[in-house]
C-alpha cells in the first residue's frame, strides 16, 4: 500500500506552488508591462496636441544686415543637426550662404537660403508616398519612415533646398534622425521650436550681433516678424511661382 | 520542330540575358549597401544614367504597342499578326524599366511603401497605377488574342490598350512637365513630345526584335512588309524631330530661357554634342537616309536604322534628363550667384560603372522576358507571304 501524504501537508504544498506562480505571474507581467507604462508616461509628457493650425512659423531675413563671409548660421545648423562642417558635393546642406551680384548695377549681397517652407510646397505635391508633408503650423518636413528616396522632390524644389543622403551617416543627433537613401532639408529646427526655442541659425546670427534673421509667428499680429513684414518692404524668392514661402527677404 | 541547335541557342541567349540581369541586380545591391555615393549622382544631378535607361524602356514599352493598335484598332492585317509580339515586348520593356527605376531608389527595400502609401497629387503615384494597369491590360489583350472564342473582345480591349498607352506616356511626360521650377522642363509640350518619341522608339525596338527573330528562325521577312514598317519608322522620326524643334523654339520664345537653350544646343559641352551628334545626326538624319534612300533600302539597313534610332533615343534622354538638371536653377534672376552648394554653376556628372550596369541589367531583364516569352508562347509573326530561306 502506498503511504498517503497527509491532506494538510498536500494543501500547504499546493498553496505554496500557487503562491509562487502568482508572484511569478505578477513579476513577469510587471517586467512586460513596465516599459509600456513608462512609454505611456513619456508620451503623456510630450505635448498632446499636434502643431497649432493657428500658427504660421516664418522667418524674415534682412540681407542688409547679413555679412558677406559670415557663415555662423550655417555652422550652427550643421552642429545642431550633425551635418558635416566641410561638405562635399554629395553631402547635405540644409542652409547655405549665397553671394549674389546684380548684373546691371554690380550691387553685391550675401544671404542665407534654406527650405522656404512654402504654403503651397511643390515637394509635397510631387512626393509619391506622402513622405514630404507640411505641418499645420506651416513647417515642411520629410517623414523619414516612408521616404523611398526617389528624389522627385529635389527636382521639384525651386530653391535647391533639399539634399539626398548619399552614404551611411554616423554620429547622428537624437533630435535630427537621418538615414542613407532618403531626402532631407531644413526642419526650421522643429524640435527646438516645439520646446519654445528659436531655430539654431537665428540664435547664431543674433549671437554674432547681426540679427539678420527674425523668427516668429507670421499669424500673430503682435509678433516682431508680423510687425516687420507689415511695415517694411519684403520679398519672396521666386514669387512668380506663387508658392507663398514662409521665409521672406528684405533688401534684395 | 525544334532542332538541337534551336534548343542550344535558346539556352545560350536566355543564359546571357539572365547573366546581364544578374550583373544589374548585383550593381543595385552594391548601390543599396554603399549608397548613391558609388554613382556619379549628386545633389544637383539627382537622376542619372539609370533614369535614362528606365525612361527609354518605359516610353518604348508604350510605343511598341503602336504595332498592336495599327493591327487591332485600325484593322491592318500585317500589323495584326504582329500584335502578340508587340504585347510581349511591351510587358518586357516595362518590367525592365520599372526594375531599374525601383532599384535606383535611395531605399529600394521600401518599394512596398510605394505600393501602399499614395499621395494622389503626385504624378509619380498616378504612374504606379498607369504602369501596373498597362501590364494587366496588355495581358488581357494577349489573352483575347490567344484564347479561342475570346477574339470578339480583341478589338475593344485593343482600343483600351491604345487609350491606356497614350495616357501612360502623357503621364511620363507630365513627370517633367509639372516641374515648374526647372527651365528644362515645365512645358505642356512634353506630353505630346513623349508620345511621338514613343512611337519611333517602340517601332525601332520592334523592328530590331523582328529582324532578330526572323534571322534566328532562318526566315526572310517579306520585302513589302519590311518596307511598309520602315516607312512608318521614318515618319515617326520626322514627327519627333518636328516636336523637339517646336519644344526648343517655345523655350526660346520666353526670353529668360535663352541661356538654357544656348547651354543645351550650343555651349554646354557634352550636351550639345550628344544632341546634335547623337540625337539629330546618328539618331535621326542617318536613319532617315538609310530608310528612304532608294539605293540603300534593304533588310540590313532597316535593322541598322532601327539600332541608330535607339542610340539616338539614349542620347536625347541623356541631354534631356541630365542636361536639364545640370543647368542651374534661377533663384535670383538678373544676378550672378555663387555658393558652397553649386548655386549658379553648371553641375558636374560623370556616370559610374554601378549605375551603367544597373541600366544595362534592366535591358537584360527585358531581353530575358522576351526570349522566354517567345519560347513559351506563339508570338512569332506568321505572314502568308513569308518565304523560308533556302
Amino acid at each position: 500500500m502506498k503511504p498517503e501524504t497527509p491532506t494538510s501537508a498536500r494543501d500547504a504544498d499546493k498553496s505554496n506552488r500557487r503562491g509562487f506562480l502568482g508572484v511569478a505571474a505578477v513579476g513577469l507581467a510587471g517586467i512586460l508591462l513596465a516599459p509600456g507604462i513608462r512609454l505611456i508616461e513619456v508620451a503623456q509628457a510630450a505635448p498632446s496636441t499636434g502643431a497649432d493650425p493657428k500658427v504660421r512659423w516664418g522667418m524674415l531675413i534682412d540681407s542688409t544686415k547679413c555679412r558677406s563671409g559670415c557663415t555662423d548660421c550655417v555652422t550652427a545648423c550643421n552642429a545642431e543637426h550633425g551635418l558635416p562642417q566641410n561638405p562635399k558635393p554629395t553631402d547635405a546642406q540644409w542652409i547655405r550662404k549665397i553671394e549674389i551680384r546684380e548684373i546691371r548695377t554690380g550691387r553685391t549681397q550675401s544671404l542665407p537660403v534654406m527650405c522656404q517652407h512654402c504654403a503651397e510646397p511643390p515637394c509635397v505635391d510631387v512626393c509619391p508616398t506622402g513622405a514630404s508633408f507640411k505641418r499645420a503650423d506651416g513647417i515642411v518636413l520629410v517623414d523619414k519612415h516612408i521616404c523611398i528616396g526617389c528624389r522627385y522632390c529635389m527636382l521639384a524644389c525651386p530653391y535647391k533646398a533639399r539634399s539626398f543622403i548619399h552614404e551611411p551617416v554616423t554620429d547622428q543627433k537624437p533630435d535630427a534622425p537621418r538615414g542613407k537613401g532618403t531626402v532631407e532639408s531644413c526642419t526650421m529646427c522643429v524640435h527646438k521650436v516645439d520646446r519654445g526655442e528659436q531655430p539654431a541659425c537665428v540664435q547664431a546670427c543674433a549671437a554674432a550681433g547681426h540679427n539678420a534673421i527674425i523668427f516668429g509667428n507670421l499669424n500673430d499680429p503682435q509678433s516682431e516678424i508680423a510687425q516687420r513684414v507689415r511695415n517694411i518692404q519684403t520679398s519672396q524668392l521666386r514669387a512668380d511661382l506663387k508658392l507663398d514661402p514662409s521665409v521672406r527677404y528684405h533688401g534684395i | 520542330m525544334r532542332t538541337r541547335a534551336d534548343i542550344r541557342n535558346f539556352w545560350l541567349l536566355a543564359s546571357l540575358a539572365a547573366a546581364i540581369t544578374a550583373v544589374g541586380l548585383g550593381a543595385a545591391y552594391y548601390m543599396a549597401v554603399h549608397g548613391h555615393i558609388v554613382t556619379g549622382m549628386n545633389n544637383e544631378v539627382v537622376w542619372g544614367l539609370p533614369h535614362v535607361f528606365a525612361i527609354f524602356m518605359i516610353v518604348a514599352a508604350s510605343g511598341v504597342l503602336n504595332v498592336a493598335s495599327v493591327g487591332t484598332v485600325f484593322g491592318q492585317p500585317v500589323y495584326k499578326k504582329r500584335a502578340p509580339l508587340a504585347g510581349l515586348l511591351s510587358i518586357a520593356l516595362l518590367t525592365g524599366g520599372l526594375m531599374v527605376l525601383m532599384l535606383d531608389l535611395g531605399r529600394p527595400d521600401r518599394v512596398l511603401i510605394a505600393a501602399t502609401h499614395f499621395n494622389f497629387t503626385s504624378v509619380f503615384a498616378w504612374n504606379v497605377f498607369l504602369y501596373s494597369g498597362m501590364v494587366a491590360i496588355v495581358v488581357v489583350y494577349l489573352w483575347t488574342i490567344f484564347e479561342r472564342g475570346m477574339d470578339r473582345y480583341t478589338k475593344p480591349v485593343g482600343l483600351a490598350v491604345l487609350v491606356w498607352r497614350f495616357v501612360l506616356t502623357t503621364g511620363t511626360g507630365f513627370i517633367f512637365a509639372f516641374l515648374v521650377a526647372r527651365q528644362a522642363y515645365q512645358s505642356a509640350l512634353l506630353a505630346p513630345l513623349f508620345i511621338v518619341l514613343s512611337l519611333g522608339w517602340g517601332q525601332a525596338v520592334f523592328l530590331i526584335t523582328q529582324s532578330a527573330i526572323f534571322a534566328w528562325n532562318g526566315r526572310v521577312l517579306d520585302d513589302a512588309i519590311r518596307h511598309r514598317m520602315a516607312r512608318l519608322l521614318g515618319i515617326f522620326i520626322v514627327a519627333a524631330l518636328y516636336l523637339v524643334a517646336v519644344y526648343y523654339l517655345t523655350n526660346l520664345y520666353y526670353a529668360k530661357q535663352v541661356s538654357f537653350v544656348r547651354f543645351i544646343l550650343l555651349d554646354g559641352g557634352i550636351y550639345p554634342l550628344l544632341f546634335w551628334g547623337g540625337y539629330v545626326l546618328i539618331g535621326s538624319v542617318l536613319p532617315l537616309l538609310l530608310l528612304f534612300h532608294p539605293k540603300l533600302s534593304c533588310a540590313r539597313t532597316t535593322f541598322a536604322a532601327s539600332a541608330l534610332v535607339v542610340a539616338g533615343a539614349f542620347a536625347f534622354l541623356y541631354v534631356f534628363i541630365v542636361g536639364g538638371q545640370a543647368f542651374p536653377l534661377e533663384i535670383f534672376p538678373g544676378h550672378v550667384v555663387s555658393s558652397s552648394f553649386g548655386d549658379g554653376a553648371i553641375a558636374a556628372y560623370v556616370p559610374r560603372l554601378p549605375e551603367l550596369l544597373l541600366g544595362v541589367g534592366g535591358l537584360g531583364a527585358a531581353l530575358l522576358l522576351t526570349v522566354v516569352g517567345l519560347r513559351a508562347f506563339n508570338f512569332m509573326p506568321q505572314d502568308d507571304s513569308v518565304s523560308a530561306k533556302s
